[in-house]
């Protein structure tokens, strides 16, 4: 169960997720990913909230900086101990800019 | 111990997953490993739900099982689904620059380095994965 909450100012957007990105939730990220980031220049992923990640959440973390890597920018914030171990074993950690 | 058997569905794993918790809150289990513990039936549970009888369904069996001394939480994953060691999956190359890397095999390779114990056996048509966390 996860609920995202959508911010946007001009060209920056900031997500908040709350709750759990895993399996059953990463398909609604995913499609903000596809349909909401027309024309966004600043991406801020706020993880205040999320509890933990698994690698289907990792796997639409990695689509979104993709994207953003074309288009943009994108910063992730507020990462709790969990998400960020999860990021230093896999690597996100060196790929992703996180504040 | 105690055990659940179900449909192997991704709707299941939230199932699953309230199933673990109850144990492992009723036992104490520090918040870190728990959702470490999360982590890792998401990613084994729906692999199942995904892959283990692909194209059509079938059912699996998740089994907790504590020890006290030194304290862990053991889960043990069971399905009847064709035969499939995930722990053989290749290691991804987790240093790659992000334009280079897909998340493929990414979950297996989590589960392995959060967990303390992971195990696969095939046995009498099942597919049996065990996984211990200290706690």
């Amino acid at each position: 169960m996860m609920t995202i909450t959508q911010t946007k100012t001009d060209s920056s957007l900031t997500i908040a997720l709350d709750g759990r990105l895993d399996t059953t939730s990463a398909p609604d990220l995913e499609a903000v990913c596809k349909n909401g980031l027309d024309g966004v220049s600043e991406l801020t992923i706020d993880m205040e909230k999320l509890d933990y990640m698994s690698s289907a959440g990792l796997r639409v973390i990695l689509a979104m900086q993709k994207r953003m890597l074309e288009q943009g920018s994108m910063k992730v914030v507020n990462v709790n101990d969990i998400i960020m171990e999860i990021f230093e074993i896999t690597g996100f950690a060196d790929i992703l800019t996180i504040e | 111990m105690k055990e659940l058997s179900l449909d192997a569905t991704v709707d299941n794993i939230a199932v699953v997953t309230d199933f673990v918790n109850a144990e492992l809150e009723a036992i104490g289990c520090p918040m870190k490993a728990q959702m470490q513990i999360d982590v890792a039936i998401d990613e084994l549970f729906s692999n199942i739900a995904l892959y283990a009888y692909a194209p059509g369904s079938g059912s699996a069996t998740v089994r907790v099982e504590t020890e006290l001394d030194p304290p862990a939480a053991i889960i043990t994953f069971i399905d009847r689904g064709v035969p499939f060691d995930p722990l053989s999956a290749c290691t991804p190359d987790v240093s790659l620059p992000a334009c280079e890397r897909d998340a493929g095999g990414l979950g297996v390779f989590l589960v392995k380095k959060i967990m303390d114990e992971v195990a696969y056996a095939y046995r009498d048509g099942e597919n049996i994965i065990r996984i211990k966390k200290r706690l």
